[in-house]
């Protein structure tokens, strides 16, 4: 019957687009990043293996005219697929928990970098050889002359702060950004570091990294935040140690 | 105009399903504007290109639209209406002055929706999940979001109500209508799934409400219930203090999560009608299948958490969520085998009833397995927001619960209007529509692997976004001809309204009660029974 055959149809049309990939994930550049690709197999295979096998039964069952198996209820049979199945999504479940729940903290040998969003920019500030942020104050906040973070001139804490348009950071050392919002919800959504994280105003939300390869990504807003929230980018540049060091001491 | 005024429960079903039916047209007709502006956002419509802000706040209207007067709409209010009380084996709902009130209400609530978008500095573009501060702080935070932002949450707060009511109608009706002799346990599948659908309402959209009434009081009463302090917007000192975002989002997905229960649980109470009917035998497993419906709807209310893996709460939070999550898999697994068993060598009618029945088992297991990978926090990190998600909740919450409008609407057709609809042109619009669908949001999948995010309204300032490119235009494509085929669908229908073939009196052999009369009479008696 022609169901059947639609049915079978679209079994083998979606195991070719796996196959013929029109889109897929970038290359991951973080420990986090290749656990995610791991994780994200197993589930894959799993999935794929029970979307094949239902698909087809369901193909089967339109498309055979016997009626001589006709299946009789049994109890053992549902108490076999209703355990099978729980037994299945909640290993996946532990499974997935394992490359998860860190809690970034503070620690010494840190690099501290905040960032700051605000419709429709990002600003990356950095403490500056002293290691503390300057004072700052959102009366100060003025975009068009240079002081995004609204730093107040009179803190000398403040006056070797770096404020950037990019995030710049320095590969292989651990990196722990606290991420603020001067406005909306925003996101740091980085594909090549398979992770995102709403930033939410009133809130300091850490995220730790450590990306050993040097290298330039695109930083993407993922939380809607107004009309320019597809035009929110900036760019991750992850730099040697050494060259990072001297940029620093540049500005 | 008389049956605007009537408290027969048919006739409020018919006026149910065709608010839903305006709603669908113009929720689809959103989408295609929006597709077509994604893949040629360069093309001027009138004197300029698009606005963003237009794009954003198409696409909160038509969110709004789909899940609300939609999916919610037709499947409980519609179809609950037309055959709730006869397959009970009473003669009209408990309260029906109050469910034409629902009507009346919900009604409103809809003009509210359309004023808001049609509002001065135009419609809101927080989406349908309009997250605060950007639903808030109000015009300052975006076009759309001072006046039309408000009519929106009245509207929403509206049909609040009015769900309350038909839900309260409902479980009165399955509690005290029922036949001497018609325990719970003896009650049509389709009878628990809308009396749990209806549970569900009741504790999901009171929260709903509420929530809505609190955001209303941020707005325009100068409170913080949402709002923290020290909020700079657009250079403006924001005059709020102490509120947390996060507490609507706890709200909100309260109410969202229950709220893709309400949308599917009716469809799969059609379906194991259908697969039943049509496979000339009882369901397989009725206990488990009532058993399933339950946990279901019973940890649905417990798993609004994984909407909010990256919101920013203790990661440790997460794992409970994903785990509750992961466990909904095992009812809906058995739900599945079920079905295949009903079917599994019966003697198989394939009228378009029964073809849209299997298609939802169909959709549903492929909407449902992505499901799998979204209730995992690690992998969620990544997919959250994509056009991952939006494959996934369009399968699973959209096209299956159409599935179920659709199966529903040619099984019912002649207890809605007395008449057969087309079969030749129903299987015709079937095979179409499950191409269509697959086509459409099959593909949508491998954007989210790339990255792709979503409620973008345009794909131009990021590099990555150039190799997504090829696959958005084949989505569009099959998105027209997924639209177009509905063509086939209307035309069925208003014709077979007016020139169907007369209806027999059981057409197609059915068990339950709705049938049972010796003929079937559309027409309106208007009386009140029940107590």
């Amino acid at each position: 019957m022609l169901f059947g055959l639609i049915l079978l149809l679209v079994t083998a049309a979606s195991c070719i687009l796996f196959a013929v990939q029109p889109a897929w994930f970038p290359l991951p550049i973080t420990a986090d990043a290749l656990s995610f690709d791991r994780q994200f197999t197993w589930t894959l295979w799993i999935t794929g293996f029970i979307f094949i096998i239902v698909q087809l039964l369901l193909a089967w069952a339109v498309l055979r005219k016997t009626t001589a198996f006709a299946t009789r209820h049994q109890k053992r049979l549902e108490w076999t697929w209703t355990s099978t199945t729980a037994i299945l999504f909640i290993t996946l479940a532990v499974l997935g928990s394992r490359g998860w729940a860190k809690v970034a903290t503070p620690g010494p040998g840190k690099e501290i970098i905040r960032v700051d969003a605000h419709q429709f920019a990002w600003n990356f500030h950095y403490p500056g050889p002293d290691g503390k942020f300057g004072y700052t104050d959102i009366k100060l906040i003025n975009d068009a002359n240079g002081n995004p973070e609204g730093l107040d001139p009179r803190d000398t804490g403040g006056t070797d702060d770096i404020v950037s348009s990019t995030l710049r950071i320095p590969a292989g050392r651990n990196v722990l950004l606290l991420l603020h919002s001067r406005d909306m919800i925003h996101d740091f959504f980085v594909r090549e570091l398979r992770t995102k994280q709403d930033i939410v105003p009133g809130m300091e939300i850490p995220l730790e990294l450590n990306v050993p390869l040097p290298g330039t990504y695109e930083i993407a807003c993922a939380e809607l935040c107004g009309l320019g929230h597809s035009q929110m980018r900036s760019l991750l540049i992850v730099m040697p140690a050494a060259e990072y060091d001297q940029w620093k001491a540049k500005r | 105009m008389k049956w605007l005024f009537s408290t027969d429960h048919r006739t409020i079903a018919r006026l149910y399903f065709f608010l839903s039916l305006i709603a669908v047209f113009a929720g689809t007709a959103l989408s295609l504007v929006m597709r077509f502006h994604l893949i040629m956002p360069a093309v001027k419509i009138g004197a300029d290109v698009m606005a963003p802000e237009f794009y954003l706040s198409m696409l909160t209207l038509h969110g709004t639209l789909m899940v609300f007067f939609v999916l919610t709409l037709a499947p409980m209010s519609a179809f609950a209406n037309l055959v709730l009380p006869e397959q009970l084996g009473a003669t009209g709902m408990a309260f029906p002055r109050l469910n034409l009130l629902s009507f009346w209400i919900t009604l409103a609530s809809f003009c509210i929706l359309i004023a808001s978008f049609l509002a001065t500095g135009g419609g809101p573009l927080s989406g349908w999940t309009a997250y605060p501060p950007l639903s808030v702080v109000g015009a300052i935070a975006g076009p759309g979001q001072g006046l039309g932002q408000t009519l929106w949450f009245y509207s929403i707060g509206t049909f609040c109500i009015a769900s309350l009511l038909t839900a309260i109608n409902i479980i009165a009706t399955v509690i005290e209508m029922r036949a001497p002799g018609m325990d719970l346990m003896a009650m049509p599948l389709t009878c628990w799934n809308w009396f749990l659908t209806a549970i569900l309402t009741l504790l999901s959209f009171s929260v709903l409400i509420a929530a809505a009434v609190l955001i209303l009081l941020d707005r325009l009463a100068g409170t913080s219930f949402f709002v923290p302090g020290g909020l700079l917007v657009a250079d403006q000192v924001i005059d709020h203090s102490g509120g947390s975002p996060l507490l609507w989002q706890h709200l909100f997905w309260f109410f969202g999560h229950p709220e893709v229960y309400i949308a599917i649980l009716p469809g799969m109470g059609i379906v194991s009608e259908l697969l039943s009917t049509f496979s000339g035998r009882p369901i397989f497993g009725y206990k488990a299948m009532v058993t399933a419906t339950i946990s279901i709807a019973f940890l649905g209310m417990l798993v609004w958490g994984h909407h909010m893996f990256i919101s920013g709460l203790n990661p440790y939070s997460a794992i409970a969520f994903s785990l509750l999550t992961m466990v909904i898999g095992a009812p809906s697994a058995v739900k599945t085998f079920n079905w295949l068993a009903t079917i599994w060598g019966g003697n198989l009618r394939f009228t378009t009833a029964m073809l849209f029945a299997i298609g939802f088992v169909s959709i549903f297991v492929t909407g449902g397995l992505s499901g799998l990978f979204l209730g995992q926090p690690q992998l969620d990190a990544y997919f959250h927001d994509t056009y991952f998600v939006v494959a996934h909740f369009h399968l699973i919450m959209g096209i299956a619960a159409l599935f179920g409008i659709f199966a529903g609407t040619f099984y019912w057709f002649p207890l809605l209007f007395g008449r057969m609809m087309n079969e030749r042109l129903g299987k015709l619009h079937f095979y179409l529509t499950f191409i269509g669908a697959y086509a459409t949001f099959g593909p949508m999948h491998f954007a989210g692997f790339a990255g792709n995010p979503r409620r973008y309204a345009d794909f131009t300032t990021f590099d990555f976004l150039a190799q997504v490119m090829p696959l958005q235009r084949w989505i569009t494509g099959a998105a027209f001809f997924l639209a177009a085929v509905q063509i086939i669908f209307i035309w069925n229908l208003f014709h077979s309204i007016w020139r169907g073939a007369e209806a027999p009196a059981n057409p197609w052999g059915a068990t339950t009660l709705e049938w049972s009369q010796s003929g079937i009479d559309t027409r309106d008696t208007k009386t009140c029974p029940g107590p």
